[in-house]
């Protein structure tokens, strides 16, 4: 196999100095370990140094908003679990809201709670992933266990509720699939109890070591101003001193019901996302046990109509997501297929702040920087 | 009961060495086949200590993380890693296409070599050390430095980005470190005076020198773990083979047994450092004794003199362990203005200090 140059890398254009020979050029990915699935970087280095950075994406590609074109709007529900596996949940539940505006149909209270405690859970859930991750990524194996092992009793309700631990296709167009398991109040509850004091042994780990600390400090920061106009949502916006929150702003479910903050930071830089989403794990707490309280008897489930045809017409659902928001832009042409269908993508736009935050940091920050602002691939690529 | 061989291992030398003169008479013959014993000895002891070594590692890893770790091959995984070495052995060995062929199988050996060397200037009880050198420790010192060649040319041979990257940061890592070490260990043998490892437990009869020395000793002995640890390439600052960064550093492109060999040398080393803190600042197998407390220090008395240095240097080893399954890793940059601006200059005042002392003898059981 002839091997390019460096310089004559067909990628070399996208970085912005001049050619140089003596650039460093390094391929992150796609098989790497620590870029959270297939993932390319493109590092241009000087030593340690890095000049520049180009993301290459698609290698997960799997047409899902086209294959949802050529399927009707209820069998697309069980792909939007494989954009951003982390927050199946909040996937489905993006999706049903669009097509429950389409249709016009109401959603039973008792499926609202559910939705809610289940959206929250996978909050929780993703963010102990990132955090183990996160430790990983800084040459801290021991938090990977911890953040999996918390995260295995999360799983442990969704199975016995949904059947699935990742993919739980749970959430409907109309309220959820089925009620949840009679041990389930029961299960969160235990759950909540002992999962908020660990919370705090998450941050004696890891946030309260100085070399963790030293290691986020000031590294990776994003301005308010460059993430609004990227489009950065979630953490990785509220981490840069902006409250959006699409569960305030935009209120959808019963959140406007439900009393919680909406953390905010103001540094932009790794720790201040750290804290954002530690935060976030308190406040989903804190929603999940008022959604509990509140929870009533009934049904969960609007019935549909045999055949679901989407009238002509555009439609937006849109969630906070454990990553930002997720929107799904559904166009109808009165057949049970939708016409055109979009997903807007969180981790897209927080990964389209990497290029800018990364330059003159190190080798090790792009790692680092990359899991605080933790991106799911899949859900890039769809 | 305590009047035999193993609590007086000083008879053992001069006994094997009447036991081959009566066997092959006087002359080279005897010495030759006591090389050829020694060195057959510190193979299998070598083997064997990277073996328990490595178990010792994944359990209290899996301990630290809530986990069983090894538990199907032999009592408690026992022999998790003589199965694990099998099946390295039997894995292809592959060399990159584009690799400089000689230095590439050149560089692991120097890594196991540097090492296994080094173990054989260790006193691990009266009498029972290879080589018994006036220098010793400085020769110690310098034959430990060869092994960063070798990860130098592993990373270079290799012809792999990743792989010179993390040899870039080795050299640049361990260079740097080595000058704590051996500023902190020099402090301490300023009060031993002596080179000598035997001379350096002799003068620790009167109490082991991490406490006699006032504060210095202690100070110079946390900055020998330290600038050991980043010597080994361990967490934290195990930045040459950093997974999550560099995939895995200099030893990316080594499969099989040259991957093994890499593999033993680390754990080797890591031993090797424990024991030369455990003989300057612990006093190496010299049993613990408190002034004049006779009891107690008979008690002391009946554990033999090789179990206190194994005890001794496997505590340190444990800390180590300790220290990597919960630290995260340095940044670069960090790690060399930690050692420039921070740790370097305080070594050099601890040598400062230990001079002072040593000069008017403010110390305690001086002379």
């Amino acid at each position: 196999m002839e091997l390019t140059p460096a310089a004559e890398h067909p990628h070399r254009r996208t970085t912005d100095a001049a050619p140089i020979y003596e650039d460093y050029f390094v391929n992150m990915g796609p098989q790497h370990p620590s870029t959270h699935g297939v993932l390319r970087l493109i590092l241009k280095l000087e030593g340690e140094t890095v000049l520049g950075l180009t993301p290459v994406l698609g290698y997960v590609h799997r047409g899902v908003e086209k294959m949802g074109e050529a399927m009707t709007v209820l069998q697309f529900t069980h792909l939007t679990d494989r954009l951003d596996y982390l927050s199946a949940h909040m996937n489905n539940w993006g999706w049903a809201l669009a097509v429950e505006q389409a249709l016009g149909i109401e959603v039973p209270a008792r499926a609202e709670h559910i939705r809610v405690i289940m959206s929250e859970l996978t909050r929780i859930s993703s963010h102990q992933l990132w955090w183990g991750v996160l430790g990983m990524d800084l040459g801290a194996f021991t938090p990977f266990l911890y953040g999996f092992r918390d995260r295995e009793l999360i799983n442990d309700i969704f199975e016995k509720t949904c059947g699935a631990r990742l993919t739980m296709n749970y959430i409907r167009p109309g309220g959820v699939t089925a009620d949840v398991e009679e041990d389930f109040a029961k299960d969160v509850r235990a759950f909540i109890d002992y999962f908020t004091p660990v919370i705090d042994e998450y941050e004696t780990l890891v946030g309260g070591n100085i070399i963790f600390q030293e290691r986020t400090k000031g590294i990776g920061v994003l301005g308010a101003d460059l993430a609004r106009s990227l489009g950065c949502t979630g953490p990785t916006l509220r981490a840069s001193g902006v409250s959006y929150d699409v569960r305030r702003n935009r209120p959808y479910g019963i959140y406007p019901k439900l009393a919680f903050d909406v953390p905010v930071q103001s540094g932009g830089d790794s720790w201040a996302r750290y804290l954002v989403r530690i935060a976030e794990m308190r406040e989903s707490l804190k929603i999940i046990r008022q959604a509990l309280d509140t929870m009533p008897e009934g049904p969960v489930r609007t019935k549909l109509p045999p055949i679901v045809k989407v009238p002509p017409g555009r439609w937006l659902g849109r969630v906070e997501a454990a990553r930002g928001e997720i929107a799904f832009f559904l166009v109808g042409d009165g057949t049970e297929k939708p016409w055109r269908l979009k997903v807007r993508s969180p981790n897209f736009s927080n990964l389209a702040a990497l290029p800018e935050i990364i330059k003159g940091c190190r080798v090790a920050d792009v790692v680092a920087v990359l899991s605080t602002l933790d991106v799911v691939i899949p859900c890039i690529d769809r | 009961m305590t009047d035999n061989w193993i609590w007086h291992t000083e008879r053992i030398p001069p006994a094997v060495t009447a036991w081959l003169t009566g066997l092959l008479g006087p002359g080279l013959l005897v010495d030759l086949a006591k090389m050829a014993i020694v060195a057959g000895i510190l193979a299998g002891f070598v083997s064997l200590l990277a073996l328990a070594l490595v178990w010792v590692e994944r359990k209290v890893a899996a301990h630290v993380q809530q986990r069983l770790g090894p538990m199907r091959v032999g009592p408690h995984g026992l022999l998790q890693t003589l199965a694990d070495g099998l099946k390295l052995l039997s894995k292809e060995n592959i060399t990159p296409l584009e690799a400089d062929h000689f230095v590439f199988h050149l560089a692991p050996l120097l890594c196991f070599a540097a090492t296994f060397v080094a173990l054989a200037f260790i006193p691990f009880a009266p009498d029972i050390q290879a080589v018994n050198f006036n220098v010793g420790l400085v020769f110690v010192l310098g034959i430990g430095s060869v092994g960063v060649l070798g990860i130098l040319a592993a990373g270079w041979s290799s012809n792999n980005k990743w792989s010179l990257l993390g040899a870039m940061r080795a050299g640049a890592q361990i260079i740097s470190y080595e000058l704590s070490a051996t500023i902190a260990l020099l402090s301490m043998l300023v009060f031993a005076g002596s080179l000598d490892f035997r001379g350096i437990i002799a003068s620790q009869e009167g109490g082991w020198w991490i406490w006699r020395a006032p504060v210095v000793g202690f100070v110079a002995f946390v900055i020998y773990g330290i600038a050991s640890t980043a010597e080994c390439n361990r967490t934290p600052f195990d930045l040459v083979e950093g997974e999550s960064e560099l995939t895995a550093g200099f030893h990316t492109e080594y499969t099989s047994i040259r991957f093994a060999m890499f593999f033993l040398a680390e754990f080797v080393n890591m031993f090797v450092v424990c024991a030369i803190s455990a003989t300057v600042f612990l006093g190496g197998w010299m049993p613990f004794h408190i002034g004049n407390l006779a009891g107690f220090n008979r008690i002391a008395d009946l554990i033999p003199p090789w179990a206190w240095f194994f005890g001794k240097t496997m505590l340190l080893v444990l800390v180590f362990m300790w220290v990597r399954w919960t630290f995260p890793r340095l940044r670069v940059d960090q790690l060399m203005n930690f050692e420039w601006k921070f740790l370097l200059p305080l070594a050099f005042g601890t040598l400062a200090v230990a001079s002072v002392l040593v000069t008017f003898g403010w110390y305690f059981f001086p002379g």
